[in-house]
């Protein structure tokens, strides 16, 4: 048998370009449902129902999370675990499978959730057939990715692999456990818990597909094209020991801090709270990890907008996971919880740092997947910078303050204890700030936009790379 | 009974507890100091130059997860989270939502309990009651009924002095708040839609809206067959059961043809909650007042 001397980049290539794609796809979704709160003859009602926000947000929120996440995540994971294990990818055929798996259930997702096929569980909508080919691709990217791991030249497992490693563990469990659902037929299906178990599963997965889905597997993405791209080590070994145990551990815990003051029982609405607390510092730990790799080279952030991206994606990271917990606390929460706090939070996670930390690596990786080891215009990247953080900017400050006003309209009562607003005046009040997000939303798509047109010509008549395996260091002494 | 179905539960929560905290600190404990020497590359590297410094963790930043530690042990023994353990300060949610329930009452209900010997009329003539009314009406009511009450398609004009149930009095008005009411009309799938639109046609007529003649004069037949028990052989209903006039043109869904058969084949089934238990006798007395006062002709808010 022949051995295989050269990286397998087809995958990670088609999972690039995928990404970026999905990412322009799932934002505008995102600007029409913002648009659709502002003008609601943008549902449509007159074509069907296929286009009301209930069809499309969840449509939105996969097309955002696992279509552009997704991708982004197999692209990278699949460039990283061969070059840090100085190997090519185990089961290649099986790594093919996983890219059009995945493309598969994104497309099915596009078709069914417009139709109203939906198991009703948030960020798991996924009717059963769809989720058992998920479980399949998903146990097809455990085996490449594992299989990669165990066939390395090196002793050591680089950092950014544990991380990405505990993501498709734990997304395996997660998306296992909380699909459980008995058909009754081929489009719908009713789950295996009922009342505040099921609740409690829900949020279990859905604060974890945060944790896992969101976190860990972009956190793997960090430890390697920060460093790569700063050309600096990183900065703390132990550090990354501790806070990858601890982040992993400690998150398993978090979920019911989406069900504070339910039916949920006190004792698990005060874990859920003191657990999320415990996560800053595992969580910070990485914001530091990424920053403190900077040092020494901090100069270079004035003129390389792929470490602007990677590092405002950090500080979005920090500034995220301190507001989390804090929201966790439950007088806090009382507040927060139901407003469009909560979107602005999920936002700064998302586009603050997953996209960027996204953006700033898919920069790094696709010239490189085409032999070249530069866009084809650094200046629109900064452009896509400057107009993706402005974007976010936008997005996140109209939100905090409609949702501070939201909760503190709905709490407000009159010397009679009755409620000095009606719910319809805190909407109709929010309409400035979500004409705002609705801006800052758009500046965030042609950021995107500016992103494909530069990949195109970065990869116009091109070759796709082709490149030897390295061989394993020897160890340092 | 408490959360746990047996004391097995409790200890499998409890020791999970422990042994998660008990992980926390030992991760923090065991790697606060370092082997090796400080600002030395780790000895692995990858990938051409991927390396690991050998930084200690920084100190403000153990502390801060100690804090997070300390905070989650100290609040544990405050409040229920450690299993079944209550928690020394006795705090539970249902005794939180009492506890504010009762300061609510006392605080405000006396504000409401002055009216209460008020005959209805007086209490309409009030104006810090109906202040009071119109508050409770924009928290309460105003959801179904709409911001100035003129209602919505299905839900009634309070303003119009048009009663399906009873005679407007307020009485009636009272036991309607208090306990709700039902909207059912039975459905009438048998008579097909050709039949449905034919009787559709007659009750446009006797609202005096356009209409096909020939449908109409077949729909008569219909009705004096099918409708009349409810509605009354001149169509102007019976508020004893709670069927509508068809005379008046006051229309709860609207008079369209294709509305007027939709509801003869499926029927209606409508209700208002019952509100008498929750608001309590002192504010469903205002909101009679209000709604009485509405009726007549006062403003609403």
């Amino acid at each position: 048998m022949e051995v295989q001397t050269t990286y397998n980049y087809k995958v990670v290539r088609q999972f690039a370009i995928m990404a970026v794609i999905w990412a322009i796809v799932g934002m505008a979704v995102g600007v029409l449902i913002a648009a659709q709160l502002v003008w609601p003859q943008l549902n449509f009602s007159e074509l069907g129902e296929w286009f009301h926000f209930g069809r499309l947000r969840p449509l939105h929120t996969n097309a955002v999370i696992f279509a552009f996440g997704g991708c982004a995540l197999f692209a990278t994971s699949y460039y990283v675990v061969q070059r840090t294990c100085h190997t090519p990818l185990f089961a290649p055929g099986l790594a093919t499978f996983t890219f059009w798996g995945w493309q598969a259930i994104i497309v099915l997702a596009a078709i069914t959730l417009p139709l109203g096929i939906t198991s009703g569980k948030e960020y798991a909508e996924l009717e059963w057939p769809i989720d058992i080919l998920i479980a399949a691709v998903w146990v097809a990217y455990a085996i490449v990715f594992f299989g990669t791991i165990a066939k390395r030249k090196v002793s050591h497992i680089y950092v950014a692999n544990w991380f990405y490693g505990a993501f498709i563990i734990a997304v395996a469990i997660l998306h296992i456990v909380n699909s459980g659902a008995m058909p009754v037929s081929f489009w719908k299906s009713y789950s295996f818990y009922a009342g505040a178990q099921d609740a409690m599963v829900q949020w279990w997965y859905g604060h974890n597909a945060v944790g896992f889905f969101l976190t860990a597997g972009f956190l793997g993405m960090m430890y390697y094209f920060v460093p790569k791209q700063a050309g600096r080590p990183v900065y703390s070994y132990r550090l990354s020991v501790v806070h990858f145990w601890a982040l992993i551990f400690t998150y398993m815990w978090a979920g019911p801090h989406h069900l504070h003051y339910t039916a949920l029982p006190d004792w698990t609405q005060s874990l859920g709270m003191l657990f999320s607390l415990i996560l800053l510092a595992p969580s910070w730990g990485g914001m530091i990890n990424g920053i403190m790799t900077l040092s020494g080279v901090w100069y270079k952030l004035r003129d390389d907008p792929i470490l602007k991206f990677l590092i405002v994606s950090l500080s979005f990271y920090g500034m995220s996971t301190f507001e989390g917990p804090m929201m966790s606390v439950k007088t806090v929460n009382a507040l927060s919880h139901y407003t469009d706090w909560t979107v602005g939070h999920v936002h700064s996670g998302a586009l603050g740092w997953v996209a960027m930390v996204s953006i700033g690596s898919l920069y790094y990786l696709i010239p490189r997947m085409y032999g070249k080891t530069e866009m084809w215009s650094k200046d629109l990247v900064t452009l896509h910078f400057w107009i993706a953080t402005i974007g976010i900017v936008l997005y996140i400050a109209s939100m905090w303050i409609s949702g501070v006003m939201q909760g503190l309209m709905w709490r407000a009562t009159n010397a009679d204890g009755t409620l000095t607003y009606a719910f319809i005046e805190s909407v109709k009040a929010s309409y400035p700030f979500w004409i705002i997000r609705v801006l800052g939303g758009l500046l965030f798509v042609v950021g995107m936009v500016i992103m494909l047109y530069n990949v195109i010509k970065t990869i116009a008549g091109a070759q796709p790379a082709e490149e030897r395996v390295l061989p394993a260091p020897a160890a340092a002494h | 009974m408490a959360d746990f179905v047996s004391p097995f539960w409790d200890l499998y929560v409890k020791v999970l507890i422990a042994l998660s905290f008990a992980f926390c600190i030992w991760i923090i404990a065991a790697n606060s100091k370092i082997s090796g020497r400080v600002g030395e590359l780790q000895p692995h590297s990858w990938d051409e130059n991927l390396q690991e410094w050998n930084n200690p963790l920084p100190r403000w930043w153990v502390y801060l997860f100690w804090a997070t530690l300390i905070f989650a042990i100290l609040y544990l023994m405050i409040y229920p989270g450690f299993g079944a353990f209550k928690g020394f300060a006795g705090w539970s949610s249902v005794g939180q939502w009492e506890r504010e329930m009762q300061q609510a009452e006392a605080k405000y209900g006396p504000l409401f309990a002055k009216y209460r010997n008020m005959d209805v009329k007086a209490v309409a003539a009030d104006k810090d009651a109906m202040a009071m009314g119109g508050r409770l009406f924009q928290t309460y009511c105003m959801q179904c009924h709409g911001a100035d009450a003129r209602g919505a398609k299905g839900f009634p004009n309070l303003t119009d002095n048009d009663w399906l149930g009873g005679d407007g009095s307020p009485e009636y008005i009272r036991s309607v708040i208090q306990a709700g009411r039902m909207g059912v009309m039975t459905p009438f799938p048998h008579l097909g839609q050709e039949g449905a639109k034919d009787v559709a046609h007659f009750v446009r007529a006797l609202a005096g809206l356009q209409h096909d003649a020939a449908r109409a004069q077949r729909g008569r037949a219909i009705f004096a067959e099918n409708c009349v028990a409810c509605h009354g052989p001149d169509g102007k209903g019976m508020t004893a059961v709670g069927a509508p006039n068809l005379t008046d043109n006051i229309w709860l869904y609207g008079s369209s043809e294709q509305q007027i058969v939709q509801n003869v084949l499926n029927g209606i089934q409508n209700r208002m909650p019952a509100f008498g238990e929750f608001l309590g006798a002192d504010k469903v007395h205002i909101l009679t007042a209000y709604v009485w006062n509405l009726s007549r002709g006062g403003s609403s808010r």
